[in-house]
């Protein structure tokens, strides 16, 4: 299996996409859509988390024993996640009191301990970096998508910054960042991504 | 905050068990425990065995961590070893109990045990213990809030799975079938749990 950087990199953002391709990753996704800001602060963190996980796994895969790569490789995540945790603290405290939790959880995030078991384990240090970084940009892609729908359908706003319409004609749909909401854009974004990928596979 | 502190102990503990299971549902308000809930619950049966492997897991490892938390990190200050702690705990008594459920019982150890690999990559089990650390629980308002926790999840996913077995035949237009189908079923129920909302405030 020798993939080049070039691909390794479409695969991780395009076609093997770990939100609506692989199904990884979901609780983050849909915890941190609701306001932009959010959503920026958790792609950071988790592209930050699998690029250098991916790249520290991959230099020890040949030192760790077998057996025990599964715990080697949670402590090592946990490591750059508590990094992750304590910078987002020190830069925003505001935003961090919300997503804090939710940052603690990268740990348990299937994407990491998927790209690290499927790809770091066994490719070279720097297509895994790339491999990582690849991941981190598909997840954030999507999550950004979805969090510039919900916010401004939420709340009338972007980034914070309210939009002209919500004082003229605008009535926010609240359900849009309560949890359901986040349920159905979800489902429907997995609909029309799986649909329009399929039909290019064919073509 | 207050009131729970003034309050009958029994009370206290029902009331954060009520709102952990239903108002603040950790697989319907919170998100957590996705992935798994969306491999696992196709069917009723196994969907059952892990969110009873679950129950006791986040209820057991939410006192624990409880304990480590309140007298080994914060004495010493090491707050921001929380999540690295955590997760090791969660996973060395996953390890433990499964290693403990082969020994002792056969019949348990298939019904339960086969799931429990898989709980300590659960988020649901992580994050009940980071979101206690928010809340001024006493030990006992600890454990309830963890059992509370994997209750509401078991509920859930328990559910999802009754839902998933009668939708298994119907025909779907191309690309809905599987997670996006099952996203758009959860959120509906989310629907349904957010008229619990308000009910209790705590």
């Amino acid at each position: 299996m020798a993939y080049t950087p070039k691909q390794v990199f479409l695969n991780g953002i395009w076609q093997d996409n770990p939100i609506y391709r692989q199904v990884l990753g979901i609780c983050s996704t849909l915890a941190v859509t609701n306001l932009l800001a959010n959503t920026l602060f958790m792609c950071f963190g988790l592209i930050f988390t699998t690029a250098l996980s991916n790249l520290t796994i991959s230099l020890l895969r040949d030192y760790t024993p077998k057996r025990i790569r599964m715990i080697i490789q949670v402590l090592i995540i946990a490591c750059y996640v508590m990094m992750v945790d304590i910078f987002i603290k020190a830069l925003a405290p505001d935003i961090h009191r919300f997503i804090g939790p939710y940052v603690g959880l990268i740990i348990t995030n299937c994407i990491i301990m998927g790209r690290a078991e499927a790809f770091a384990s066994q490719n070279k240090p720097l297509l895994s970096l790339f491999d990582g970084i690849a991941s981190g940009v598909g997840y954030s892609l999507v999550l950004i998508f979805i969090a510039s729908i919900r916010e401004p359908l939420g709340f009338g706003s972007i980034l914070g910054i309210t939009l002209p319409a919500r004082d003229l004609w605008w009535h926010s749909w609240i359900i849009m960042v309560m949890p359901p909401g986040a349920f159905f854009m979800l489902g429907m974004f997995t609909w029309f991504a799986r649909r329009w990928l399929t039909k290019e596979v064919k073509r | 905050m207050d009131q729970l502190q003034n309050m009958n102990f029994f009370v206290s503990l029902v009331l954060i068990f009520t709102s952990a299971a239903f108002t603040d549902n950790i697989l319907l308000a919170r998100f957590l425990g996705m992935c798994s809930c969306l491999a696992i619950s196709r069917k009723v049966d196994t969907s059952i065995g892990l969110g009873s492997a679950v129950i006791f897991v986040t209820a057991s490892t939410t006192a624990l961590n409880f304990l480590v938390y309140k007298y080994i990190l914060l004495p010493l200050g090491i707050e921001y070893l929380r999540l690295l702690t955590f997760i090791v705990i969660i996973a060395a008594f996953v390890q433990l109990l499964e290693m403990i459920i082969e020994r002792f019982s056969e019949k348990l150890y298939y019904t339960l045990g086969i799931f429990l690999p898989l709980i300590t990559v659960n988020c649901a089990i992580l994050g009940i213990a980071l979101f206690m650390l928010n809340k001024p629980y006493t030990f006992w308002q600890a454990f309830a809030f963890g059992a509370g926790g994997g209750f509401g999840w078991f509920l859930a996913i328990t559910l999802i799975g009754g839902i998933r077995e009668k939708t298994k035949e119907n025909e779907l237009p191309k690309g809905l079938e599987g997670p996006a189908i099952t996203l758009i079923i959860i959120g509906i129920m989310a629907l349904a749990f957010v008229g619990f909302s308000g009910m209790i405030k705590i």
